[in-house]
């Protein structure tokens, strides 16, 4: 089905405070119950007819306790909005995730540049709760919307040179004060085998809380592999490109002994300066105790397959 | 005004300014007004404590340069910003040990063992230990000359506060460099006016001699 995306209508101008709470609530009740929904409210007021499937909680990880909508959009890495955890929300506002297109290129039938509505379009958009594990060891829970990556790459019919599949994020320094500043050599670039791509559980997300994604998290396009540490989600992705050979990710290349290609989440390795072993969870106040990492995030079951007989102590 | 009287305006002034990033996250951390920490409480604590921890480790080392210029009168605070500094440095540590690691002794030693950069911090506390210790006037005069010897150890927590910072950054490196910067020309300060008034007593040494000698080839 088509689904209409509201242009230029920011989350907060077409749904109350209250309906973003009432929506949490909501979220939290149906992901619990496993049933699937049309979302209501926020939505429909602006003519958004987004159908919602099943949630996937992983079955893996007790206690899905799902962060609120201000956590996930007040503290973020983004480093093309700044260093500090505030600067994506603070300094996101003058960037335009709207008109957008993507690049589809190399080994594959169909490349070409799309927009948006092509990109998704065709797709139903569903909601994943997934885990989210930084780097350096915290972690969320958050609602995502989006599409099964898996099923968009396959409209594109990847050819057998496919191996891997590489994503850029967008490169606009006058919207992006960050990209001034020249702390990672940008555009961000991120990588992925085919196999991981292909996975169901990857997806390309369009949206949090059945919203649009918010600029500070990555509109209108980002990654979501909910096993691997986040810094591998690439955000406001505008290429992806089917190679052979394993491409250049930008923290691999910056830090090669601290960020690896995989970035599976691991807790038996550690990051060279601090232990990966358990993660501080965003949202448990002051007195929140750490809780241990699960292998891959929890979500080994549905992805442990993906790496057998790899060494995940040299493939980090 | 006397001296006297200068001397308390400047120790409450200093003592109300070292004091306000405390006062403030303290404000944070009880929200009073509309005043909060963020979505990472136990971090806030952590960075607001820490860089505080290395300001007034840097302004107490200030001290001593900055009276060759104002005269004499401000080393009278610098005890208490070295004071303030252990203060910040210890909250930063209590907040890792307490908050941060929930006490998981099994943690906080692999951490100390293994991360060289908390290692460091680890060692930079330990090292202010004894400074703050024997801060008191009562000490200072019984460890007499001593007492300085001592309290040079405050150039090495300098330099492993840097360290620490500098190894605990993700990726940019801007602020920690900008703090061993402004430690670094502190004590270089030091090591050129220590050499030049070495080779102003050596001139002195000279001089005296040359005289002695001409003394007594006069008699």
């Amino acid at each position: 089905m088509l689904i209409k995306k509201p242009e230029n209508i920011r989350p907060s101008e077409i749904t109350s405070r209250d309906n973003y709470l009432n929506r949490r609530n909501f979220v939290n009740m149906t992901a619990m119950a496993g049933t699937s929904l049309a979302l209501g409210s926020g939505c429909s007021e602006a003519g958004n007819e987004a159908k919602v499937q099943t949630s996937i909680a992983p079955k893996s990880y007790p206690g899905m306790d799902v962060n609120s909508y201000e956590d996930i959009t007040s503290y973020n890495n983004f480093y093309e909005f700044g260093l500090d955890k505030s600067d994506p929300a603070k300094y996101s506002k003058n960037f335009n995730p709207q008109p957008w297109s993507v690049t589809i290129d190399g080994e594959a039938e169909i490349t070409g540049t799309f927009d948006y509505e092509d990109i998704i379009g065709p797709h139903t958009i569903e909601e994943r709760i997934y885990r989210f594990r930084c780097v350096e060891a915290w972690s969320m829970v958050v609602p995502w919307n989006g599409i099964p990556m898996g099923d968009l790459l396959k409209r594109f019919k990847p050819t057998s040179k496919a191996k891997y599949v590489a994503f850029e994020t967008v490169y606009r320094p006058s919207e992006m004060p960050g990209q001034k500043a020249g702390v990672l050599d940008f555009p961000y670039i991120e990588g992925l085998t085919i196999e991981e791509a292909m996975h169901p559980l990857t997806l390309m997300v369009t949206g949090l809380y059945g919203t649009d994604l918010p600029n500070q998290n990555g509109a209108p396009l980002r990654l979501m592999v909910p096993w691997k540490y986040g810094f591998k989600s690439i955000k406001s992705i505008v290429r992806i490109s089917f190679t052979e050979k394993q491409p250049r990710t930008s923290w691999s290349d910056t830090a090669p002994s601290e960020y690896g290609f995989y970035a599976n989440v691991n807790p038996e390795v550690n990051h060279p300066r601090w232990s990966q072993a358990r993660e501080r969870r965003i949202g448990a106040g002051l007195f929140g105790e750490k809780v241990p990492t699960l292998m891959f995030n929890g979500y080994a079951e549905e992805v442990a397959s993906l790496y057998s007989g790899l060494d995940l102590r040299r493939y980090y | 005004m006397t001296i006297r009287q200068k001397e308390i305006l400047l120790k409450a002034s200093v003592f109300i300014a070292a004091s306000l990033p405390l006062a403030l996250l303290l404000s944070q951390v009880f929200e009073v007004g509309s005043m909060r920490l963020g979505p990472n409480p136990v971090e806030d604590i952590q960075d607001a404590t820490g860089i505080w921890g290395i300001r007034l480790l840097a302004v107490t080392l200030s001290i001593t340069p900055l009276s060759w210029v104002t005269g004499p009168l401000i080393i009278r605070v610098r005890r208490m910003l070295g004071l303030f500094a252990f203060t910040y440095c210890s909250l930063h540590f209590l907040n890792y040990l307490l908050l941060d690691q929930t006490l998981n002794l099994a943690e906080i030693f692999e951490d100390i063992l293994e991360r060289p950069f908390i290692t460091i911090g680890f060692a930079a506390l330990l090292t202010m230990l004894p400074l703050a210790i024997t801060s008191t006037n009562n000490w200072r005069r019984k460890l007499g000359r001593r007492w300085n010897t001592l309290h040079k150890l405050m150039y090495l927590i300098c330099i492993l506060g840097c360290w620490h910072f500098y190894w605990q950054v993700k990726k940019d490196l801007t602020e920690p460099l900008i703090y061993c910067a402004i430690i670094g020309l502190l004590l270089t300060a030091r090591i050129i006016r220590k050499r030049s008034q070495n080779a102003k007593a050596a001139a002195r040494k000279i001089a005296t001699e040359t005289t002695d000698s001409r003394s007594t080839s006069e008699c």
